[in-house]
């Protein structure tokens, strides 16, 4: 995995909850057996619908946005990773929400890639600063666990240690769990395989 | 000891390694995969030079991408075609045992895993899909992830977790006459909403739970995602064990009985406790009928689309307006005077024996409204070969349904089974998303028996008094 390191970056609003992951890629880009390239498929009928010139990803003003900031329940439904797959090869590092669902916060986790949940408040003090100012940009730094602007306004966000550690360091978690191959082993020992032998 | 949920017993048990403060090293006892979200899970073994730690725990079968027309004929998607040949090269190459088209025991992932005995009590169960809750029904800990978790699974059959929340959700009284268990779990996310249960292991229980079939139980704990739940369980029972016995990936004789007695100690325990509670009145619920764009958007057949002017919460009103205008409703409609296009019966929802002789029964000897395209999607072959069997596929083509071949189908659309733009559909599956079953089309979900009931009449009707 790629290691997460703090940046500065411009923020698209996109003022809706319960943004689902059929609408972050639909299922037409699922056929794909590779990892890249699936920008091109993010919130591709949104962005495709004709006379949607002011869905937040077809304005010119956040052309280039690398945080994106949403209401709650962000990746609610289908378990596909292609949705994060699709935002950080779009060129978003992380999604500020609320809440998210849990499995989108998973598959996030394990692509080096920043789900960071603020209050509802905060999260509308984003949207409020985005709405006001052309340009609004945040620095993310996740040593500091914080999320602030040029205005001196910042906010705290939590994360569990062990994610934080992985994501700074961008650690391959299947060498990690390897390293406790002989506490598996014991366990398959323990617990033989339940099916009948073919 | 202290009284123990079902969960709490299960996921105790399966701790391979933990520190303080830490997820927890959990071993996975059952790995299902699909052709969908495995390719590139196999491309990441290939690259680090790893193989399937457990060959003997990892079964796959191709279900979510394929077509549901005549198997004997070729793919004609050059993508889809690509994708299924990645999953046939990954299960030679590394050795896993595939279900692939043709073969019986093909068919949707989690009704495949129940039928053939591979989901059984107490074990910990993952799929790169996120309806493995289903197999929650058999009191297992079953949960949906993503594709660089089915990798670790693959390389080390183990994942870390975060501990989850216990849920209980405790169904008192009877289901009246005409309302099933989709309708129950309908009625459920609409009340604690679709993110009411993130965090969260569900434990359905109480005498309406115990008193379903496995099947219906399977549709409860299969739309535990749709509330956000990590998991939907059901302490397994008497009716469990029967269900399992003879089943082919179960032992048989004494080896099944000292099985099943087991099975039976990990329900969960009389005064244990949960993290939170939640009691719901079966006798209180309707036929359901979802009329948004997310599974908690759902009224009774008895009711109109509600009127966004009418909610306190702006954020809530402006959901509300957005849903209406895409699903092309106006507020106040009368849900029986909704009329519709197309019907889909099927999915690991509702794609269960017990779910085709519920449609077919309300069909009897009717026929499909002129203007309704009504298809049948068997959720296995299994399925498909039982209910043949029955002559319910008889009944279906002579109603004017077609009748298909096993595959997740319309529930997702992957494959050519798609709704056109602007087209309405009563739909048994378990997602009502912008463009889930074809872009612009309009899903609204429903039980079999009221799928089945639209179909003929060309627009949804209250099952409990119709005909």
């Amino acid at each position: 995995m790629k290691a997460f390191k703090k940046f500065t970056g411009l923020v698209a609003p996109l003022d809706k909850p319960n943004v689902d992951t059929d609408q972050i890629i639909p299922k037409q880009f699922l056929k794909a057996i590779v990892r890249s390239g699936l920008g091109a498929g993010l919130f591709y009928d949104w962005r495709s619908k004709p006379d949607n010139s002011d869905f937040v990803l077809n304005q010119p003003r956040f052309k280039g946005a690398s945080v994106l900031v949403a209401r709650a329940n962000f990746g609610c439904g289908s378990s596909r990773e292609h949705a994060v797959w699709a935002l950080d090869d779009f060129g978003f590092k992380a999604v500020i929400a609320p809440s998210f669902a849990d499995i989108f916060r998973n598959n996030s986790l394990k692509n080096g890639f920043l789900p960071i949940v603020l209050t509802a408040e905060q999260v509308d003090h984003i949207f409020k600063a985005v709405a006001r100012e052309e340009g609004y940009s945040l620095h993310i730094d996740l040593s500091a666990q914080t999320v602030s602007d040029e205005s001196g306004w910042s906010a705290r966000f939590e994360i569990e240690p062990f994610q934080k550690k992985c994501l700074l360091e961008g650690l391959d978690e299947i060498a990690l769990t390897l390293h406790h191959e002989k506490e598996i082993g014991a366990y398959e020992a323990k617990h033989p395989v339940p099916y009948p032998r073919a | 000891m202290a009284a123990q949920t079902l969960f709490e017993k299960i996921w105790n048990s399966h701790v391979v390694q933990q520190e303080a403060g830490q997820p927890a090293l959990l071993f996975i006892d059952l790995h299902l995969i699909h052709e969908v979200t495995s390719p590139q899970a196999f491309e990441g073994l290939r690259t680090a030079g790893r193989k399937v730690r457990a060959i003997e725990r990892t079964f796959a079968t191709l279900d979510h991408n394929i077509p549901t027309t005549d198997r004997s004929l070729p793919i004609t998607d050059p993508e889809s075609a690509r994708q299924l040949e990645a999953m046939r090269q990954n299960c030679r190459d590394f050795g896993v045992l595939l279900f692939d088209l043709g073969a019986r025991e093909q068919g949707i992932v989690h009704i495949i895993g129940p039928e053939l005995g591979l989901t059984q009590p107490g074990m910990t169960i993952v799929c790169g899909d996120s309806h493995t809750s289903t197999h929650g029904a058999f009191g297992a800990l079953a949960f949906g992830v993503g594709t660089s978790e089915v990798e670790h699974v693959l390389a080390t059959q183990c994942l870390w977790q975060a501990r989850p929340k216990t849920l209980e959700i405790r169904v008192n009284g009877k289901l009246g006459a005409g309302v099933t268990a989709k309708d129950l779990i309908l009625a459920i996310i609409g009340k604690i909403g679709t993110a009411g249960a993130t965090g969260c292991a569900i434990e359905y229980r109480g005498p309406t739970i115990e008193a379903f079939s496995m099947e219906e139980r399977m549709t409860v704990c299969n739309m535990s995602i749709e509330a956000g739940a990590r998991a939907g369980m059901i302490s397994p029972d008497r009716t469990t064990v029967e269900y399992l016995r003879g089943r082919p990936y179960v032992p048989k004789g004494a080896e099944f009985e000292r099985m099943a007695e087991r099975w039976l100690g990990l329900a969960t325990d009389s005064g244990a406790r949960f993290d939170r509670n939640v009691a719901i009145d079966a006798a209180s619920i309707a036929p359901q009928v979802t009329w948004g764009t997310n599974p908690g958007m759902v009224v009774e057949v008895t009711s109109r689309v509600p009127d966004p002017q009418k909610y306190a919460d702006p954020a809530e009103q402006r959901a509300a307006e957005q849903a209406l205008a895409y699903m092309g409703l106006k507020p106040s409609t009368p849900i029986t005077d909704i009329k519709i296009d197309r019907v889909f019966i099927g999915s690991c929802t509702n794609g269960r024996l017990s779910d085709l002789q519920a449609a077919a029964a309300m069909v009897g000897g009717r026929k499909v409204a002129p203007s309704v395209h009504a298809m049948v999607v068997p959720g296995s072959q299994q399925v498909k070969l039982d209910a043949e069997a029955a002559g319910l596929d008889k009944i279906f083509k002579a109603a004017g349904f077609e009748w298909r071949e096993s595959g997740c189908s319309m529930c997702l659309g992957m494959n050519p089974d798609v709704l056109k733009p602007g087209e309405r559909c009563a739909s048994t599956s378990n997602r009502n998303f912008e463009g889930r079953q074809g872009k612009g089309g309009r899903t609204h979900l429903v039980s079999p028996a009221m799928a089945a009931a639209a179909a003929i009449e060309g627009h949804f009707v209250d099952v409990r008094n119709w005909r």
